[in-house]
């Protein structure tokens, strides 16, 4: 319970200390809070348990949403366009029951939530839930990448920062993890785009692909899975190289709570006596480094990987307009600036479900990974 | 540990917290915090005042350039300072006195009221932090207070939790025990006996979170909710910057200006947390 | 003369701190042969396990080691890293004091032996390495091995993971084996058990033993000779019965006055009084002056030189007042 204690218990501190980046603070939804002599299965169910209550609660606050907008409510569902046209408007009041009272209004959003309709973009004039589903896969792909790199940079910095500590290694890697999380990642991006592609040419430019490529068919959404499965390969190549600043700027901002994390575990655990064993068998450094200490590290580490994958997605909506990523960030932030209130919350709403279901694998995935605190 | 090779002036003159990171942090806040105040006096132009060609690169009169408008980008970056700090200031003052009224009486009263608004709690956090803010802060209109207001709605709920753990923890204290026993009235028990000492954590965190609503509220107003033109407003400068892509000196020195002042309150809080929590060392 | 098995000579161990680098070992002459069993004695602090761990580079890097380790005629004190980590686990063998936190948590028992076996055999395949581990287990007796190979370290006992630990030591057949208070955290009557293992591994081996430890009891019957080390330095070394026989120095006679001893029943167990000197703040002339009972003038004065007469050697300005002072 020691070393897993750690993440939950630290994670306020974590998210205090600054060490996150551009989308907020770190706060875990809900850290497993697994009791001592707690059976696992009760943990699960009382996690699982809550987990339509919370839903409930983030639909509520969402509905809250669209009625603290100022002046007509109609304003939060309809354009200035049509609030000119009577019967857009006598059909919008049917829809969202408006001319009725509160809670019956509470009661036909969720009824409406539940069948899927999240309402009608005044944008793009597209149900909003078609719009999600039709972003998702772009977001879903930068936040991926950027989760590899992110973890690639922070576990490497945890571990070099660790091993060579209170070195000039350690302060640097320190130093970038710190400016990673301090960085606004859209400066960080326009910063980069220009010196990279414009000045240097050594990263392509904005978008998914090379304006001038022709589109492989849409089949998963994900660029570099279509490009595949159109068995064009150097399609392939380039949407991987697309993929590569975006995703850096992204992952650079998380590799900071991870290599802090990183760094902690590992001093604790090069410390232990078994590192000592593992050196005394005539281990090399790098094994004792790999697949001694990081493997004991491994728990935590892979939690606050996963944590982090929520806040890369908020780090999206950020990154995504640098890059004219076609992706739920860049659509949410259009919203934002149309005052597009249907999509804005129904992004909202989104984000806070996916939210919500990661933190709960991940705190299940952690007790059940965790031998120590299954066997308690 | 006293360090017994460190000459015996420094040892006297520097106190053992202010480590590097630290005073370089603290230096860094302390200019932008001059800068709050003496940005009138500093400051080479008027901010909104169209002061010279557009878009002209770095030079001897404009040491940062102008923008689309003719602006000096020096002068609207010194500027942001007032348009970005005190409303990080008073975001994290009205969400700490918020979240810290309600932790404490929702740990101290407990009951349906207390997990009421701990159920509250864990609502607002099983939102992504900015998609909330951005949906409040859309909800209320664009404005530099209706983005103050979202932060506060979502940052309130970190407090709360650790206040009412505060709460909890010094409720079971001796001293709590022994004035109950006397016959002390329970607002005065929780005013006088428990608050006093549940305050430390909740400052330092404030302290530590400066930078991430710094960074929140710059973000917000980047993506067009927070402050409106022609507010000198760092992140809004940003977005001006990055529709002149190719005039990257628009966007250089807000960007520097978020990135120096962030990094001060995290070098800050870093210091702090290093000498709060001695399993660091 | 042969080369001795393993041969320390003038050893000395540092640590750098940023004021003044602190000396914990300060010259020790140690030898031992094979089948032989060499126990070394001190209170905690008074830097036998550093030397010891110096002398195959295992120190962190804030420590330094000069003077001389001889392994086979082989210079070990400045040799690459390379030459070294092909000596430890296969030619030198070590296990620690705290079998709980020795064992890595999250590998399974089988699997740490089979990494000690082909870190330094790279042609045998997982399965012959793990059929090895299983004998292994086997020769330390635990029971149900092909069982037991497939469990992580902390479904077993403290005892038993020391010894799938003597199990991992002796599995590339070392030459020198080097305890380093094995029994220690370990129940008394488990700790019999683990030295009888130990002893007859030794036997079978013909092992060179360093037996490292803070009680002089535990090498009763166990060690053929012993190096009794206070602060650094090594202050008597006799062969066991002699050492019993006829202390010389004081401190060695305070070390066997409070083994405890259960036919005659003492009530209270005797202890020298006060503690081994912190590092670097050393006492003029003999490090132990301050603590001893017949300390005169010039034991506060000057630094005892190391007398011998071949077999049996002594640090002590008084080593030949028989016990006089001290009755």
């Amino acid at each position: 319970m020691l070393t897993s204690g750690w993440v939950f218990v630290n994670n306020h501190r974590t998210v205090s200390s600054g060490q996150t980046s551009i989308f907020g603070s770190m706060h875990p939804c809900e850290g497993a809070k697994l009791e001592k002599g707690q059976p696992l299965t009760r943990f699960i169910l009382k996690r699982l348990f809550a987990m339509p209550f919370l839903v409930l609660g983030i639909v509520t606050l969402a509905f809250l949403l669209t009625t603290v907008t100022k002046g007509d409510p109609l304003t939060a569902i309809l354009s200035d366009r049509q609030l000119n046209d009577p019967e857009a408007v006598k059909a919008a009041m049917a829809r969202w029951g408006l001319d009725r009272s509160l809670p019956e209004r509470y009661f036909i959003y969720v009824r409406n939530l539940l069948s899927g309709d999240l309402g009608t973009s005044f944008v793009t004039r597209r149900p909003v839930l078609t719009d999600v589903l039709f972003r998702l896969p772009a977001t879903l792909e930068l936040v991926g990448a950027a989760m590899v790199i992110g973890s690639t940079i922070g576990i490497s910095l945890g571990v070099l920062a660790a091993y060579f500590k209170n070195s000039w290694i350690d302060h640097l890697a320190r130093l970038f993890a710190l400016v990673g999380s301090s960085v606004p990642v859209f400066w960080m991006g326009l910063a980069l785009l220009y010196v990279l592609s414009v000045k240097l040419g050594v990263v392509p430019g904005p978008g998914r692909l090379d304006p001038r490529a022709s589109l492989p068919p849409t089949v998963t959404g994900f660029m570099t899975i279509d490009t595949l499965l159109a068995g064009e390969f150097k399609l392939f190549a380039n949407a991987l190289w697309h993929l590569l600043l975006p995703a850096f700027v992204l992952g650079w901002a998380v590799s900071g709570t991870i290599s802090r994390l990183v760094r902690a575990n590992m001093l604790e655990v090069l410390g232990r006596e078994f590192i000592l064993t593992a050196r005394a068998k005539g281990a090399g450094e790098l094994r004792v480094v790999i697949r001694h200490a990081l493997r004991n590290t491994l728990v935590p580490t892979l939690t606050v990987i996963s944590y982090s994958f929520a806040y890369l997605l908020t780090g999206a909506v950020l990154t995504e307009t640098i890059f004219s990523w076609p992706g739920l960030g860049s659509y949410a932030v259009g919203a934002a600036r149309a005052l597009d209130f249907p999509a804005i919350i129904g992004v909202t709403l989104v984000g806070g479900i996916i939210f919500l279901l990661t933190n709960l694998i991940t705190d299940i995935a952690y007790v059940i990974a965790n031998p120590r605190v299954r066997l308690g | 540990m006293t360090d017994q090779s460190l000459p015996l002036a420094r040892r006297l003159l520097v106190p053992y917290w202010l480590t590097l990171p630290m005073a370089i942090g603290l230096a860094i806040v302390l200019f932008w915090l001059l800068m709050v105040v003496l940005a009138p006096v500093v400051a080479p132009y008027d901010p909104l005042e169209l002061v010279g060609r557009r878009l002209q690169p770095p030079s001897w009169q404009h040491w940062l350039g102008t923008d689309a408008l003719g602006r000096d980008v020096l002068s609207r970056t010194l500027f942001g300072a007032l348009h970005s700090i005190p409303i990080a200031v008073i975001v994290v003052v009205l969400a700490v006195s918020f979240g810290a009224l309600l932790g404490a009486l929702s740990g101290y009263i407990g009951g349906l009221f207390g997990s009421a608004i701990m159920r509250l709690v864990d609502v607002t956090l099983s939102f992504p932090p900015m998609l909330l803010a951005m949906a409040v802060a859309a909800s209320l209109g664009p404005g530099l207070e209706n983005a103050a207001i979202a932060m506060v709605i979502v940052w309130w709920p970190v407090y709360a939790r650790l206040m009412r753990a505060q709460v909890l923890e010094v409720r079971e204290r001796e001293h709590v025990e022994a004035a109950i026993a006397a016959g002390a009235s329970r607002p005065r028990i929780l005013f006088k006996h428990i608050l006093p000492l549940c305050w430390t954590p909740i400052l330092i965190s404030a302290t530590m979170d400066l930078g991430q609503v710094i960074l929140l509220a710059a973000s917000l107003s980047f993506i067009g909710l927070g402050a409106t033109p022609p507010t000198p407003e760092w992140g809004s400068m940003i977005s001006d910057g990055a529709q002149q892509f190719y005039s990257w000196w628009v966007a250089f020195g807000p960007g520097v200006a978020i990135l120096t002042v962030v990094l001060g309150f995290n070098f800050i809080g870093d210091g702090l947390h290093d000498y709060l929590d001695p399993r660091s060392e | 003369m042969n080369t001795p098995l393993f041969s320390v000579r003038d050893l000395r161990v540092g640590f750098l701190s940023r004021s003044l680098p602190l000396e914990a070992v300060r010259g020790i002459d140690l030898h031992v042969d094979h089948g032989e069993v060499l126990g070394i004695v001190g209170e905690s602090g008074s830097g036998k396990s550093v030397g010891m761990l110096g002398s195959v580079s295992l120190l962190p890097p804030s420590a330094y080691v000069t003077g001389s380790a001889r392994f086979q005629g082989q210079e070990l004190v400045g040799l690459d890293r390379r030459s070294l980590q092909k000596l430890r686990g296969s030619r030198i063998a070590m296990i620690f004091q705290d079998p709980l936190s020795s064992l890595n948590p999250v590998t399974k028992v089988g699997t740490q032996i089979v990494e000690a076996i082909r870190l330094h055999d790279r042609k045998i395949s997982k399965r012959d390495a793990m059929e090895r581990a299983i004998e292994l287990l086997e020769l330390v007796a635990i029971p149900e091995p092909n069982r037991r190979v497939h469990q992580y370290p902390h479904e077993f006992s403290g005892g038993m993971r020391q010894r799938v630990m003597i199990a991992m030591a002796v599995a590339n057949d070392p030459d020198l084996l080097i305890a380093d208070e094995p029994t220690t955290a370990l129940d008394v009557t488990v700790q019999a058990q683990i030295m009888e293992v130990l002893a007859t591994l030794q036997k079978r081996l013909n092992l060179g033993l360093i037996l490292i430890t803070h009680d002089l009891g535990v090498l009763a019957g166990h060690a053929d000779r012993v190096a009794v080390v206070y602060a650094g330095q090594v202050v008597e070394q006799a062969s066991i019965d002699d050492l019993f026989a006829n202390p010389k120095h004081p401190y060695t006679r305070g070390l066997i006055a409070s083994i405890p001893n259960i036919s005659e029943e003492k009530e209270r167990l005797f202890s020298i009084e006060g503690a081994p000197p912190p590092l670097g703040r050393l006492p003029s002339g003999c490090a132990f002056n301050p603590r001893c009972t017949m300390a005169q003038d010039v034991c506060r004065n000057l630094d005892p030189q190391t007398t011998t007469d071949g077999a049996h050697s002594v640090a002590c300005h008084f080593a030949d007042d028989k016990e006089g002072a001290c009755a």
